[in-house]
């Protein structure tokens, strides 16, 4: 009798992980017609693994619509993971898309790439369905260690191997901490699942080894997100890395490391506001303002924007410390519009070659208005964007995280100085992205960049800034889509 | 329901679509300019078709459009009363004026010349017929990415510096404004203008939302200590530029004052009144002292617009029929004569390249009906009576003395001032002997230059001999304005006081 109820209840969990299952063993069908049929089919394996994406896309869509949990509860699936879920597949997915011209023009053709993309991936889905600090902890280190060997991508490059070196050794140390981070949390609790945790915290209050393991954990997960004080290695990293790899970088991961936060300090810390507030709101704070104030002086656009994606991920975790279901769309909100600006200028990274190589100085894009002017309206209004300007996508992103800030800040009039402080950098950061413009429209021309944008890219640039223009018109549907997921978060 | 509101603000973006699909080459770029001259001039048709549907006897808001947009109360939500459709008008009659002006003097990248112009043009019609308040700020912000390309690419020598100053300025004072918003949006659970106008705030929060405001509207007035940008972005900008920057966006600061900060702050504003007082009296007789030393023209007209920005800001806040009556009628007027200013400067400018007043003189010898032109506008820049500028300037200051003696008589050496600078450089460009070789060939204006300049020539003495269409337009609507805020601040002064919970 025993044993039939659990086939029936095992049988309910595959379904519920079906995406996940999915994508994994496609996965590996797909390594193998890539080791049988070698480099010369990897352009095949690329369009393999984007179908299986958007196959994985479909069964997440198709998946339940009530909160389900699955595998004893260590493993939950509601809206908010289908929205975010989505999100990362569109990332990843275009984050191949947009590495076909690249690899190839660098002799980097390997099967290898949209695998490990695709794995990288299937470790994000997990860590967004995680409800459990063990499956945090395998989702989040499958994703990583496919990041680290993307990251060192361009092995015969010097910089390149150094990038996934350091990515390595610091994300192997911020493993660690969340790694003991958890363990403090499961000593004092006794539990792993959020839920035991919530409740325990609910039970006996919040002692000081539980506020230590949510400091380690958050630490780790900030990590992820490059947040200030974590975020040292986000520039090298952006910059050794291959560009395709870093477009990948800046947003699918940190859309999953986000939901993973959310989930964990909104479902597992819940009863404990004040313990993760008093860590995520001075990170949010130091992330907006470095990120502003680092990059004004950098003069490599990856580096760049490096801070700029730590400043636009202080931005987005503003919407967590309003600590509401509100604060929680505005992230999601935030997350959708940050992949397509970021998406839209990394393409534009990508079209800057000079005979034969990559260039990476602002300066390089001189005059840009002249040669391309098409390409250069597209990347201006991507910068007037990622500053916030209306009636621009980057705007919207801001306005509905600040606004939940402000609602949230009658209670907590501390609130109140986050805004203002993070609307003040907003106008630091200004500078830097004007100043690309400036490059683009008001300088000397430079020399010619070698070829246009392939087709796909062109598609990539056109359709973010299709979105960004306008999202002003057609953005209510996905404010409704990300305050439905959001809900689902707060049942 | 009326789209003639959206029409106005949207015809322009027709335009830009049709210019985007000209070719490049010189053939398209006459074509482009035909097609940007004739949105704007059906641009200005729709205003004028709107004013006729207009009724002036009516206090609420008209032509109004209602339309779901983004969820919740923030909606598509247009309207004007007699105090935004006088701006819409000015707006739509100035940008014909500006693409004739920049007809020959722009000769690289023209496409995007007009299309930046035109997508200006959606902008600021946007921000005066907007009720919403995130609609309003959508298009108030919007207006800094054209401006500052504007300022920037078709600039003079020290553009970059300029449009930097510009957009990081104006933008850190938006912000500020944004965050009031959010704040208003929260406390009255609505961002709808015509609601919020209704809505009382409680008085330390109108305290803080009017400082907030401020920081945006100062800014873009611009108020003195806030005004540095403006003589930069003023001298660097080509005429076309700074013809919108002094006609129509500075206006924005002053409308906002009037839409938002009064009606819907009446607490605070009674409260800072003295405040803006004094910054005002400053603005007058601080830049006004250095415009007088200014060697630059387009830097002297610069300075002069700050000081007449200031009785913008001393009549709004005197809080009466005469002082707001003022304040409106000196930016329309202002809004014809500073951009006839700019204009004329621009007609010099494109002839010898130089904004320097001691490269000029005796000009009236070789171009008499330039001289007569610039002495109109000069004139009406001084405030003589019989040019618009004079019943502003005058009625702003019977307001402010009703309300405060002392402030309108210092204010009033700022009136003796301008005669000072204005008449000083119309000597020393227009009269005298002509000694420079460099002008011995120029050419009097051309055909082109007359009819850019002839409507505002004729606007601006119409308005100073009969400026009661303004009255008409306007009256009801300031009346109504004033009524609200007086309705308020007696609520506020008998009710009980509440001890704050």
């Amino acid at each position: 009798m025993s044993a039939a109820v659990d086939m029936v209840q095992f049988n309910a969990d595959i379904v519920t992980m079906m995406p996940e299952i999915v994508l994994g063993c496609g996965a590996m069908l797909l390594l193998l017609l890539g080791v049988f049929a070698g480099d010369k089919h990897s352009r095949a394996v690329t369009v393999g693994c984007v179908i299986l994406l958007l196959v994985t896309a479909v069964l997440v869509v198709g998946g339940p619509d009530a909160r389900t949990l699955a595998f004893g509860g260590t493993v939950v699936v509601d809206g908010f993971s289908r929205f975010t879920k989505l999100l990362v597949l569109a990332g990843s997915a275009i984050a191949m898309l947009m590495s076909l011209d690249y690899l190839r023009d660098e002799k980097l053709t390997r099967f290898e790439y949209p695998l490990l993309v695709s794995l990288a991936t299937l470790g994000m889905m997990l860590m967004i369905s995680a409800n459990d600090l063990i499956v945090l902890y395998v989702g989040l280190e499958l994703q990583s260690l496919a990041l680290y060997v993307l990251a060192s991508f361009a092995r015969d490059n010097a910089r390149s191997t150094e990038a996934g070196l350091k990515y390595f050794v610091l994300g192997a140390l911020s493993s660690g901490m969340l790694l003991y981070g958890a363990s403090l949390l499961y000593g004092f609790t006794g539990t792993t699942t959020f839920e035991g945790i919530a409740a325990a915290l609910t039970r006996d209050g919040a002692g000081v080894g539980v506020k230590l393991g949510a400091a380690f954990v958050l630490a780790g997960l900030a990590f992820k997100i490059s947040a200030v004080p974590f975020h040292m290695w986000t520039p090298d990293v952006y910059e050794g890395a291959p560009t395709p790899v870093t477009a990948f970088f800046a947003a699918a991961p940190k859309i999953a490391a986000m939901s993973l936060i959310a989930r964990f300090i909104f479902g597992a810390l819940g009863p404990a506001e004040g313990v993760w507030l008093q860590i995520i709101a001075p990170v949010a704070v130091a992330s907006m303002v470095w990120g502003a104030l680092a990059a004004i002086g950098q003069t490599n656009i990856k580096r760049l924007m490096a801070y700029s994606s730590i400043s636009h991920m202080g931005y987005a975790l503003t919407g967590f410390v309003a600590g509401s279901q509100e604060g929680v769309y505005g992230v999601l909100v935030y997350l959708v519009i940050y992949l397509a600006m970021t998406v839209g200028t990394f393409v534009c990274i990508l079209l800057m070659r000079r005979n034969g190589e990559a260039v990476e100085n602002v300066s390089d894009l001189a005059g840009l208005s002249d040669r391309d002017p098409t390409t250069a309206y597209l990347l201006a209004i991507l910068m007037f964007s990622l500053i916030g300007i209306p009636p621009l996508a980057g705007f919207f992103g801001k306005w509905y995280v600040f606004l939940a800030l402000i609602h949230s800040a009658a209670e907590h009039p501390w609130m109140y100085t986050v805004a203002i402080v993070g609307l003040i950098t907003s106008v630091i950061g200004a500078y830097y992205y004007l100043n690309i413009v400036r490059v683009m429209f008001f300088d000397k021309p430079a020399a010619k960049f070698e070829k246009p944008l392939g087709l796909v890219n062109s598609a990539l640039l056109g359709a973010s800034g299709a979105f960004v223009i306008g999202s002003v018109v057609v953005l209510a549907p996905l404010i409704d889509a990300a305050s439905a997921a959001a809900k689902s978060l707060f049942p | 329901m009326s789209v003639i509101l959206s029409l106005t603000t949207f015809l322009p973006l027709i335009g830009v679509a049709m210019i985007l699909l000209m070719a490049r080459g010189p053939a398209g770029d006459m074509l482009t300019k035909q097609i940007a001259l004739w949105t704007t001039l059906i641009t200005f048709g729709c205003s004028l078709y709107a004013w006729s549907l207009f009724d002036p006897s009516l206090k609420s808001f008209q032509l109004v459009e209602n339309h779901a947009w983004l969820g919740g109360s923030i909606r598509y939500h247009l309207g004007v009363d007699g105090i935004s459709l006088p701006f819409v008008i000015l707006t739509a009659f100035l940008m014909p004026l500006c693409i004739l002006a920049s007809w020959t003097s722009i000769e690289t990248r023209i496409k995007e010349y007009m299309i930046a112009f035109l997508v200006l043009e959606t902008l600021m019609i946007g921000v005066f017929v907007a009720l919403d308040m995130v609609l309003f700020y959508l298009f108030f912000e919007a207006g800094l990415i054209p401006m500052f390309l504007i300022i920037g690419i078709w600039g003079g020598a020290r553009r970059v510096y300029a449009s930097f100053k510009f957009f990081l300025y104006t933008l850190l004072g938006s912000v500020l404004m944004l965050i009031a918003i959010m704040a208003m949006y929260v406390t009255a659970g609505t961002t709808d203008i015509v609601v919020l106008l209704e809505h009382d705030f409680p008085r330390d929060m109108q305290m803080w939302l009017f400082l907030a405001f401020l920081a945006s509207f100062a800014v873009k007035l611009p108020m003195w200590p806030v005004h540095t940008w403006l003589p930069d972005a003023h001298v660097e900008a080509p005429t076309a530029g700074s013809v919108i920057l002094a006609g129509i966006l500075l206006k924005m600061g002053g409308y906002g004052f009037l839409r938002f900060s009064l009606p819907m702050f009446p607490d605070a504003s009674v409260y800072f009144a003295p405040m803006m007082f004094a910054l005002s009296v400053i603005a007058i007789v601080y830049t006004s002292l250095v415009a007088l030393m200014q060697e630059d023209i387009k830097k002297l007209i610069a300075y002069s617009s700050v000081a007449h920005m200031g009785f913008v800001t001393l009549g709004l806040f005197a809080l009466n029929r005469q002082g707001v009556d003022g304040a409106v009628v000196q930016m329309i007027s202002h809004g014809f004569v500073s951009a006839a200013l700019f204009l004329c400067v621009g007609v010099v400018y494109d002839r010898m390249h130089t904004r320097e007043i001691a490269a000029y003189g005796g000009l009236v010898n070789r171009m008499p009906i330039y001289a007569a032109v610039f002495m109109v506008f000069t004139m009406a820049n001084v405030g003589l009576p019989g040019t618009s500028g004079f019943v502003g300037e005058f009625l702003s200051l019977v307001g402010v003395y009703k309300a405060n003696s002392t402030v309108a008589i210092i204010a009033t050496t700022g009136v003796i001032l301008s005669a000072g600078y204005a008449l000083w450089l119309y000597r020393r460009v227009v009269f005298g002997e002509l000694e420079k070789k460099s002008l011995a060939d120029i050419e009097d204006m051309n055909g082109r230059e007359i009819i850019v300049l002839a409507p505002l020539v004729a606007a601006t003495l119409f308005f100073g001999f009969y400026p009661k269409p303004i009255f008409d337009m306007t009256g009801t609507s300031v009346e109504a304005t004033l009524e609200n805020i007086q309705g308020k601040l007696q609520a506020a002064e008998t009710a009980p006081t509440e001890p704050t919970p």
